[in-house]
């Protein structure tokens, strides 16, 4: 299991455009690719929904994880996403 | 059986002929207890297919509209081609549910989820609600929300009423007119008709039932829309209307009565792209720059770098002329992400918006007045500000004290609550000049939410109350040697604006469609008959004995069809 532990520094959190552009990478992935919040369970990161639903604001950290070969390209891309001011 | 006449009131002159559009905004709840037949494999096909079609309807307004609109509906295509959302959908149909409550049952479950977590996300809950309708129509059969993607000619939009987001993509090429079933004279869609020019029947009982598709022959004055009309009468129609354009186009020239009293007829403009028809029909300058466009749509608000190109390109084509430009009129009903109301409000129209908004965020003030100060250097325009919402002489001071410090010398409010109307001598101290916003006065006058449809017989400026009002404001100003205009939607009604200036209004605002009618109107009458119309509409008693009595004393309204 790869995992990235990344803080949100949007000031939109993770909402909005951030949102959009990092589900639409995240749904390029050939395997599955989850995003969980302290202390809520984690969600489906190609899920426009639920990642939204997720709620996260900035300054407020998130592990991404997947499980698979050649994750961890996936996961570095995606935490540079969720990372970006 | 179907009438083949109904009547309404008509708002925004000018006869328009084409097919019904009905305009859907409200998708049925399918019924709880809806089942399909048994082949659950199907049911998803018809589901994902549904979806698909949605997502890609969405995407594909998005890259016609561009710009900002195509990243939001590029995001909610993308929830329609949500998979979590789908794999739900496969769950429900499994378990037997229909397709169509399927997917309003999944969809509703997200919308409780970001509903529940408030701040933006309340905000994405009408993009969940809309593409669910969408999906739900898809399914049941029904007519999409909203207006026709790409219409095979140009049609009449019927429907209860307009809403500001239905009329985003509403391109004037390809509509004819408007029907409404609710609505009055002020409300959203009269005022959007007359902007636009297309002619306009509100508050239309039997609207709602004309068939999709029915010819219609819509009567912008008269307020009669004629069902499956002969073609003899079609011909008659769009033939006089043509005329009646050209006897008004005859009048140009800077706005007077006909006994050279000058009234300067000033353009409502809403952005750059109402630069170009204002020039052209003729306006002295600009009433009522609306400067929400540059703010709308955003998560932070715009610098002063950002405003100030906008503003420069509107004084610029308004060289040597006065642009009165309102600062940012926002609040509950306008609401944006950057200016969050303190706390929640029961009724929004009676809440924190325009001046009052700015006492909380005066770091927006300031950049917008800088961006103002700024765009004004270099350009001959004579720029002015106003204030959007003052209630009180101490809201204008502490306005008027903003715009002085940021270079701004021209200072001026907005009179549209009635506390600010019956005390405008003591505003008049404190500032340069008032503008008369007609439509919240006659909210505010009668206490009758403009946006609620079944109160349009009281969103009518006519009342003489609301007469009276404007009376009491011009009056004082005239007292302080103050201007007093018009930029309501009001003043382009020719006889409400022949009114107006009897009651000692010095200037009109509206919008460029409606210019050459006025200018026509006032060209014909004298400031006589203009102030024997005003004492008699308020010597009335109801807005419609108003509107006779008044039109009495100008005879020559009905020579020009108006």
């Amino acid at each position: 299991m790869a995992e990235r532990k990344v803080t949100v520094m949007s000031e939109v959190g993770l909402h909005a455009r951030p949102a959009a552009t990092f589900v639409q990478t995240a749904a390029q992935a050939p395997f599955d690719v989850t995003i969980a919040k302290f202390g809520v369970p984690p969600v489906n990161a190609k899920s426009i929904l639920s990642v939204l639903a997720l709620d996260v604001r900035q300054g407020e950290t998130i592990v991404i994880s997947a499980d698979a070969d050649g994750a961890d390209e996936f996961l570095d891309r995606l935490a540079a996403i969720a990372s970006a001011p | 059986m179907h009438a083949d006449r109904l009547a309404g009131v008509g708002v925004s002159p000018g006869a328009g002929y084409g097919p019904a559009h009905r305009l859907v905004r409200d998708i049925p709840e399918p019924p709880r207890a809806a089942r399909h037949g048994g082949d659950a494999r199907a049911e998803l096909r018809r589901a994902e297919q549904a979806l698909e079609r949605v997502a890609a309807d969405l995407a594909a307004r998005g890259d016609r509209a561009g710009g900002e609109a195509r990243d939001v509906l590029a995001a909610q295509a993308m929830m329609a081609r949500d998979p979590d959302l789908a794999a739900r959908v496969a769950e429900l149909i499994e378990q037997g549910v229909a397709a169509s409550r399927a997917v309003f049952d999944a969809f509703t479950g997200y919308r409780e989820l970001l509903a529940a977590a408030g701040g933006y996300l309340a905000a994405r809950v009408a993009d969940v609600d809309d593409i669910r309708d969408r999906a739900v129509a898809a399914l049941e059969g029904l007519a999409l929300p909203g207006l026709p993607a790409d219409p095979a000619e140009p049609y009449v939009l019927v429907a209860r009423d307009l809403a500001p987001a239905d009329t985003v993509l509403l391109d004037p090429a390809t509509v004819v007119a408007f029907v409404t079933e609710e609505g009055g004279p002020t409300s959203h869609t009269a005022i959007l008709a007359r902007a636009l020019g297309v002619p306009a029947v509100v508050g239309c009982a039997g609207a709602s039932a004309i068939p999709p598709g029915t010819p219609l022959l819509v009567d912008g004055s008269s307020g009669v829309v004629r069902l499956s009309p002969h073609e003899d009468e079609v011909a008659r129609a769009v033939r006089g209307a043509e005329q009646n354009t050209a006897l008004l186009a005859a009048v140009s020239g800077a706005g007077a009565t006909a006994d050279g009293h000058v009234v300067p007829l000033l353009a409502n403009v809403g952005g750059p792209a109402d630069i170009a028809p204002a020039l052209a029909a003729g306006a002295e300058g600009v009433g009522l720059f609306r400067t929400e466009f540059l703010f709308l749509d955003r998560v932070d608000p715009p610098t002063w770098r950002e405003q100030q190109d906008a503003y420069r390109e509107v004084f610029e084509a308004f060289s040597g002329s006065r642009v009165i430009v309102r600062v940012l009129d926002a609040g509950a009903d306008k609401p944006l992400d950057f200016l969050p109301p303190p706390a929640p409000e029961p009724n929004p129209a009676l809440g924190e918006r325009g001046v009052r908004m700015f006492r909380h965020f005066p770091e927006v003030l300031a950049a917008q007045l800088e961006a103002l100060a700024r765009a004004a250097k270099g350009t001959s325009a004579r720029v002015q500000v106003m204030a959007p919402m003052v209630a009180t002489a101490e809201e204008a001071a502490w306005f008027g004290e903003a715009c002085r410090a940021a270079g701004l010398p021209s200072v001026g409010v907005m009179i549209e609550i009635p506390a600010a109307a019956l005390r405008a001598a003591d505003i008049a101290a404190v500032t340069d000049f008032f503008s008369i916003g007609t439509n919240d006065l006659t909210q505010y006058t009668l206490a009758a939410d403009r946006e609620a449809g079944a109160l349009a017989g009281l969103q009518d400026p006519w009342h003489p109350a609301v007469l009276d009002l404007v009376a009491l404001t011009a009056a004082a100003a005239m007292g302080s040697g103050r201007d007093c205009g018009v930029c309501g939607e009001a003043a382009a009604d020719p006889a409400l604006a022949c009114v107006f200036v009897g009651l000692g209004v010095t200037s009109l605002s509206m919008a460029a469609a409606a210019l050459p009618r006025v200018r026509a109107a006032l060209a014909r009458h004298t400031v006589d008959d203009c102030r024997r119309a005003a004492a008699a509409a308020r010597a009335a008693g109801t807005a419609s004995a108003a509107r006779t009595a008044a039109r009495a004393e100008l005879p020559a309204l009905a020579d020009l069809s108006l």
